[in-house]
């Protein structure tokens, strides 16, 4: 039994608290660009304080919340229609959506960001019909504006959207929505005070697994995004691969896992809730 | 059992490492006729491991990371390799071991030895220019006299407004568009100081919103498939998008320009790291490199010119006389190089580069 219990431990102790333990270390150093690796520990909080009085990683940070915040909400208003439709089709009609929810990921993730950059340029296929159409004859570029990076963090995020609310609405007791009926609540009325509360534990969830990985998103604001897309994630390669600045680079790191920990720490608080009450 | 299968892995792992029999090259990607590595196989018997990348920001980390089991690699000579050289990643060539290093372009081995005193750890492999790339139709009805073979085709904000509606794409790499602004504005374009830069910074943000995108590699698809008239890019990225151009069901025709002011020659070198497992394997295949067989082949892959004067005469007209390749005399000796920068200048110009890109 307790090796077990240690088994998780020890891969969590090698295989992340380890290196974070030397990103931590490698974040109080000072560049060294003629050695390798570029780094010589100084312990000094030079990087962090860089972090803070430089307004570039502030605005970055800041704008990635943004674009984080917004993708989530898109993400939870095309899921919520998706998942609840699932829910309330027949059991046996259920599998075929759920696998088509699923299927993208049979494809490489960067294979899938490449082809909506072949969606969403200047001549892509979607201006080509939108031109074809005759509807729009001088359709903007989505290509390299923060709307391409919305629609990749939706795509790429939707099926963990889909499938934690999915799983509350699944569990859901619809004779409770009859009852409301009876006691003369519309539908509409009824989805509110009802079915949405009810499924609360599963949007919170779906919001997180969206949310979290998001706001350090890196390939999608690179490959869909314009160069004014400031987001975090792109700051930390460029202090990382550009200027080959590790120490910075992974004060960036820290600091961004140290503000994450909070809408982590509130999944796994909602997390432990619902396993309590389905006990 | 469980033993057996340890001492197996081990063996598995320890193999390779120690076999003479096969070099690790790690090139960047289309840069090498490959066929050519078969042809080293059966000669030598050595196995080539082949494998690409497309940044040299990807080989600076592994090769900085240590034991990155690499026997040969090509990184741009600056700043890439000056930073790696400086850091003590390579070898000192023994040039006993290279029969065929007279093969060599003294021209281009004067310029790399800025980098690389006395041409002690690399070789030259290909080399080009960084200038300006556009759509002939598409830059010629919206501005018939456009000077394309100028700076200002890039940097005047009267020039490139005009071509903001077909699109303009410029690296995304300070080091190569910050000199190249220098030099438009007649300053040296190897400077460092601080002033020089921020009046480079002036001009990039006054023509900052007629650029579409800072991207390094985009600019080559982009041009082929019409989605932009007008890149700031390699020579040879531009002459891959005009022959993709030239092949695509709606033809169209794009064109490079050298800028007369004078443009950025880069050098890709090939070098030994330090760490390499297998030296000897390495030597043969650096000596295979400067084979003029060999650059010939790959220049006529890659569209790059070589750093091999033996290889001139091998390669097809439509390369060795073509001037955006191998430019004529007078325009290079406009060719300019630059050297690299400090720890502290080098964030100095890529927090300027992003204050320029993200327009705040």
């Amino acid at each position: 039994m307790r090796a077990v219990i240690a088994l998780p431990f020890t891969w969590l102790i090698v295989f992340f608290l380890l290196p974070f333990a030397l990103v931590l270390a490698i974040s109080f150093g000072t560049n060294a660009p003629d050695a390798a690796p570029p780094v010589a520990l100084t312990w000094s909080l030079d990087n962090f304080k860089l972090l803070f009085t430089d307004d570039l990683y502030v605005a970055a940070w800041l704008s990635s919340l943004r674009i984080a915040a917004t993708s989530t909400i898109a993400t939870l208003l095309l899921g919520y229609p998706m998942a609840y439709a699932i829910a309330r089709a027949r059991p046996e009609r259920r599998s075929l959506p759920l696998m088509l929810v699923v299927l993208p990921f049979w494809t490489s993730f960067l294979i899938r960001v490449y082809a909506w950059m072949g969606l969403l340029a200047e001549n892509g296929i979607l201006n080509q019909f939108l031109r074809w159409t005759g509807l729009v004859p001088d359709p903007g570029t989505i290509l390299g504006t923060e709307w391409a990076v919305h629609i990749g963090i939706v795509y790429a995020y939707l099926p963990f959207m889909v499938l934690p609310l999915y799983a509350t609405l699944e569990k859901l007791d619809w004779s409770l929505l009859e009852a409301a009926a009876d006691l003369g609540a519309r539908p509409v009325a009824a989805f509110l005070t009802v079915t949405l509360p009810l499924s609360l534990p599963g949007v919170v969830a779906g919001c997180l697994l969206v949310f979290i990985p998001a706001v350090g998103e890196f390939v999608i604001p690179d490959l869909l995004g314009g160069t004014g897309t400031l987001m975090i994630g792109k700051v930390l390669w460029d202090e990382f691969f550009t200027n080959a600045d590790w120490p910075l680079a992974s004060a960036v790191a820290v600091c961004l896992l140290v503000l994450l920990v909070g809408p982590m720490a509130l999944f796994q608080r909602q997390q432990a809730r619902s396993l309590e009450r389905h006990r | 059992m469980r033993l057996g299968f340890l001492a197996c892995l081990l063996a598995c792992l320890a193999g390779p490492a120690f076999a003479q029999g096969q070099v690790n090259v790690y090139n960047w990607s289309d840069y090498i006729a490959e066929d050519q590595l078969k042809v080293f196989t059966k000669d030598t018997g050595i196995k080539v491991n082949y494998t690409t990348y497309d940044s040299n920001e990807i080989l600076d980390a592994k090769l900085k990371t240590g034991r990155s089991g690499y026997d040969v690699v090509v990184p741009t000579a600056s700043p890439f390799f000056v930073r790696q050289l400086a850091a003590n990643l390579y070898l000192t060539l023994d040039r006993a071991k290279l029969k065929n290093w007279g093969n060599l372009d003294p021209g281009i081995m004067a310029q790399l030895a800025k980098y690389d005193p006395g041409n002690a750890h690399a070789i030259p492999w290909m080399w080009g220019t960084v200038g300006i790339g556009y759509n002939v139709a598409e830059v010629r009805r919206r501005m018939p006299n456009a000077p394309v073979d100028s700076l200002a085709m890039i940097f005047d904000p009267a020039v490139v407004s005009r071509f903001v509606d077909c699109g303009v794409m410029v690296l995304d790499s300070p080091t190569d568009v910050l000199p190249a602004a220098l030099k438009y504005l007649g300053l040296d374009p190897d400077s460092k100081s601080s002033e020089d830069l921020k009046k480079a910074a002036e001009v990039l943000k006054a023509v900052r919103p007629y650029i579409r995108k800072f991207h390094s590699s985009e600019y080559i698809n982009a041009l082929a498939g019409g989605d932009i008239c007008l890149a700031f890019g390699f020579s040879g990225d531009i002459l891959q998008a005009r022959d993709r151009a030239a092949k695509a069901v709606e033809k169209r025709e794009i064109a490079y320009a050298i800028p007369s002011q004078g443009a950025m020659l880069w050098i890709d070198v090939a070098a030994i790291p330090k760490d390499a497992p297998h030296p000897e394997a390495a030597y043969r295949f650096l000596d295979f490199m400067l084979d003029p067989k060999v650059a010939a082949a790959s220049s006529t892959l890659t569209g790059y010119a070589n750093g091999n004067a033996a290889a001139t005469a091998l390669l097809p007209k439509a390369i060795a006389e073509n001037p955006w390749i191998y430019p004529p005399p007078d325009i290079r000796a406009k060719l300019y190089t630059v050297t690299a920068a400090n720890a502290e200048q080098v964030r100095e110009r890529t927090r300027l580069w992003t204050t320029i890109k993200t327009g705040r």
